[in-house]
């Protein structure tokens, strides 16, 4: 499962906004803070990442995480350095734990609730005989057309 | 004078739609025959009436009458012409104008080519069209009136959103709105269906091509919208989760699911309840998107309008609308038996498996777009859903629906034998582990992402391959041929619209895990190698000028062993109207690869922030869109649909009692 959500990371699509002076020398160094860019909000913008955004307050916290990043700290460190000062509301992935447990569950628990309902639908229709049935309106037409 | 014309006719409109509503559904109840006739020269008359209201607001666009509000603060007499035409629809107004014009267009359609339906269904629908119409007619004469005057009219005006001076752009809006409104279709037989109590083989028959068409729409929409991102935006990402993206998708995936179950419907007459029920959630989410990117209620850079009065409108829509029909559905669902029959090995069954992935993945793009106004509302927490959430709770549903999508579009309704199945379908499984096993080889320790993509892709194509060979038959190549060419075109439009669904899998696997990207600052000269390719920054030109625009161009040459393979001239914009900077990335198209390149701002210490995007299997995102969209078509002229309009006119001559 962690493995599947390792891989599953990986597909966001990265999306730069970081101008040359803001990154770091090492390569190695610099793609962990582009990770951690798509990671965090802008929480002066409409739904963006930091990573993506050209807003000034964006600017500032990419060059904070490089300097986080540089210091040593862990993704995990600068992710709570973020949380700390603004919140929850930073993560761009939110945390399974409160409200946001209720949204990382809700899929899977429809998934099965769906299977569900589709596998008593299928036992209840393979129990039910098959009949064909005429509206009032057409057998008094076929009563008609049989008349004739 | 024209301005005041389209008013007027738009206040007809809304008196002849509440004709429309009324009347016919009156009729259909009583069994008045001349009452339930209203419903088609009403639909005609409406249609025309909006269609001229449309046409005024276009003309105060196109000679840049600047009295009128709207066309003083979106358009500027240097646009060019073509954007002073679209601009009509690049605004909250305007937009729902033609929202409303699409929703006439429809009901038309129906009155037009609606003859083969009994004379009660029809008048229902025409009914239940009717009143959507009166709805978003109320709610555009007293919240967004586009024909508002100024008194004061401004020498020029304030130029639309330079992002939005753009093709594709332009032709986005239309195709997304013939999408969700042509679902309202597909709605209003749900409803009809309700009120008659009754759903058979020929309702699905006809809720099918209103469905196929409005999911084609949305699928171009969808695609162009896509598109545009990815050239305009100046990162090359292709799509991010945005509410209003969003607002768009999940009416596709649950129109998706409708086109399938419809089928269950018309072939087997099973899955009945649950297909008006989808029908009504289609509309309901299309409602739900108009909402969104309507009252701007989560914010998000698409909205034009922060108007709460109108969010509140919107909202009483959505809620009398889809409550309304959900109301009706659970207190006369039980009303439509299911006849068909079927084992749990059979495609109806399959057909229900796409259908539950296809509603729980709109259902996590619902969820993860209304969480935070929900925990918002409900907890006072302040959350953010971005992308990381979406690709990880949807692309497992993505990933299941490929794997069952080959083993469901081949075995036989009603009852079939899974052995037989798997041993026909085992060369696109050798095919398809063969491929990924190379890609994974070839790729060397990267993402496992892009070799899952491919043998997903082929297991697909491969899938639909061996079901054509199969239905060719025995015998000489010629007599396999002629079997092939005599197909259904419903059953190429598969074939294709699946094969569709399958390259844009791969292209977004493929150019999410193998992309790469340079930044830097580059001096005029510099040359530099990102990836397989040399790039040279040749030459800068500031100060080029364009009818609204000014610009900073770059020369920028790519070479590859020496060849050069392309010159690229990206540029940054500038419009001074409207105060906003926009960049346009230069991009080499290619098959397999994308060159891509933005030029920045110049740097403190001389020289300019350039970006080099390698992206490979960019365009085949596109593609496969497009690719379904095409099968999607073939579906659609299908002869059967077509004879089956013939033979119902055919009947009509016949004097019914």
């Amino acid at each position: 499962m962690k493995r599947l959500a390792m891989i599953l990371c990986l597909l966001a699509t990265p999306l730069l906004a970081v101008e040359p002076s803001e990154m770091l020398a090492d390569p190695v160094l610099e793609a962990r803070a582009q990770a951690l860019d798509l990671e965090l909000r802008c929480v002066k913008c409409q739904s963006e990442a930091i990573a993506s955004s050209n807003a000034a307050w964006a600017a500032d916290a990419r060059v904070l995480v490089r300097e986080l990043i540089a210091d040593g700290k862990s993704d995990a460190e600068v992710m709570d350095f973020f949380v700390d000062r603004y919140g929850e509301y930073v993560r761009m992935r939110p945390k399974a734990q409160g409200a946001g447990l209720v949204l990382w569950i809700a899929a899977p628990l429809m998934l099965l609730g769906g299977i569900g309902v589709a596998v008593m639908t299928l036992r209840r229709r393979r129990a039910a005989p098959e009949v064909a049935q005429l509206g009032a309106e057409e057998q008094a037409r076929l009563d008609q057309l049989l008349d004739r | 004078m024209y301005t005041e014309l389209g008013h007027f006719a738009l206040i007809l409109a809304f008196c002849i739609a509440i004709l429309q509503t009324v009347v016919p559904l009156i009729g259909a109840q009583k069994g008045w025959t001349a009452w339930m006739r209203i419903g088609e020269p009403a639909a005609s008359l409406q249609f025309i009436l909006i269609a001229a209201s449309f046409a005024a607001l276009t003309h105060a666009f196109v000679v840049s009458d600047f009295s009128v509000a709207l066309v003083a603060s979106n358009s500027h007499t240097l646009k060019p012409m073509l954007y002073k035409v679209t601009g009509v629809w690049g605004n909250h107004e305007g937009s729902l104008l033609l929202w409303v014009l699409i929703l006439a267009l429809f009901g038309a359609c129906a009155a037009w080519f609606g003859g083969g339906l009994p004379a009660r269904l029809r008048a229902r629908v025409l009914g239940v069209q009717g009143s959507i119409s009166v709805a978003f007619l109320a709610f555009i004469l007293w919240t967004s009136n586009p024909f508002e005057r100024l008194e004061i009219p401004p020498f020029n005006g304030q130029d639309l959103n330079p992002l939005l001076q753009d093709v594709g752009l332009a032709f986005h809006p239309p195709f997304l709105y013939l999408g969700y409104v042509g679902l309202s279709m597909s709605f209003s037989f749900a409803v009809a269906a309700l009120i008659e109590g009754r759903v058979d083989a020929a309702w699905g028959r006809w809720v099918r091509p209103w469905t196929l068409a409005a999911w084609l729409f949305l699928t171009i929409g969808i695609a162009l919208g896509s598109w545009w991102a990815y050239y305009e935006l100046g990162w090359g990402g292709f799509w991010f989760w945005d509410p209003v993206e969003n607002a768009s998708f999940m009416p596709w995936l649950i129109a998706a699911a409708l086109l399938h179950s419809a089928i269950v419907v018309e072939k087997r007459e099973a899955l009945k309840s649950w297909t008006v029920l989808l029908a009504i959630l289609a509309f309901g989410f299309s409602l739900i998107g108009t909402f969104i990117v309507r009252s701007g209620v989560l914010t998000s850079v698409h909205a034009f309008a922060n108007d709460p009065e109108r969010g509140m409108f919107i909202l009483a829509i959505l809620v009398a609308f889809t409550g309304g029909a959900l109301v009706l559905y659970a207190l006369r669902a039980h009303a439509l038996q299911a006849k068909g029959v079927f084992a749990l090995a059979s495609r109806e069954t399959a057909l229900i498996a796409n259908n539950v992935l296809l509603a729980v993945a709109g259902f996590v793009v619902f969820i993860g777009t209304v969480w935070p106004l929900v925990a918002e509302l409900a907890w006072g927490q302040k959350l953010s859903v971005g992308p990381p959430f979406f690709d990880a709770a949807f692309t497992p549903f993505m990933v299941a629906l490929a794997i069952i999508l080959p083993i469901g579009a081949i075995i036989p309704w009603k009852r079939a034998r899974l052995g037989r199945a798997g041993r026909s379908l085992l060369p696109a499984l050798i095919a398809a582990i063969a491929i990924g096993a190379l890609v994974w080889t070839m790729q060397s320790g990267r993402s496992i992402l892009a070799p899952i993509a491919a043998v997903l892709a082929v297991w697909i194509i491969g899938g639909t391959l061996v079901e054509l060979w199969t239905r060719a038959g025995k015998g000489a190549a010629a007599m396999k041929f002629r079997r092939l060419a005599g197909l259904p075109r419903a059953d190429w439009g598969k074939a294709v619209a699946h094969s569709g669904f399958a390259i844009t899998l791969f292209g977004v696997a493929a150019l999410t895990a193998w992309q790469t990207e340079d930044i830097r600052v580059a001096q005029v000269g510099d040359s530099f190698d990102v990836g397989a390719y040399r790039v040279t920054l040749d030459a800068v030109r500031e100060d080029v000028r364009g009818p609204n625009w000014q610009a900073t161009e770059a020369d920028v040459t790519l070479r590859r062993n020496g060849d050069i393979v392309a010159q690229l001239t990206p540029e940054k914009r500038f419009y001074p109207v409207a105060g906003m900077p926009t960049t346009e990335a230069a991009i080499a198209n290619g098959v397999f690869r994308d060159l891509y390149v933005v030029v920045g701002d110049p740097q403190d210490g001389g020289g300019y922030a350039l970006r080099t995007h390698i992206k490979p299997f960019a365009n085949w995102i596109w593609a496969g869109a497009i690719i379904m969209a095409l099968g999607g078509g073939l579906s659609l002229s299908d002869r059967r649909h077509r004879i089956a309009v013939g033979a119902r006119k055919a009947a009509r001559t016949v004097p019914a009692e």
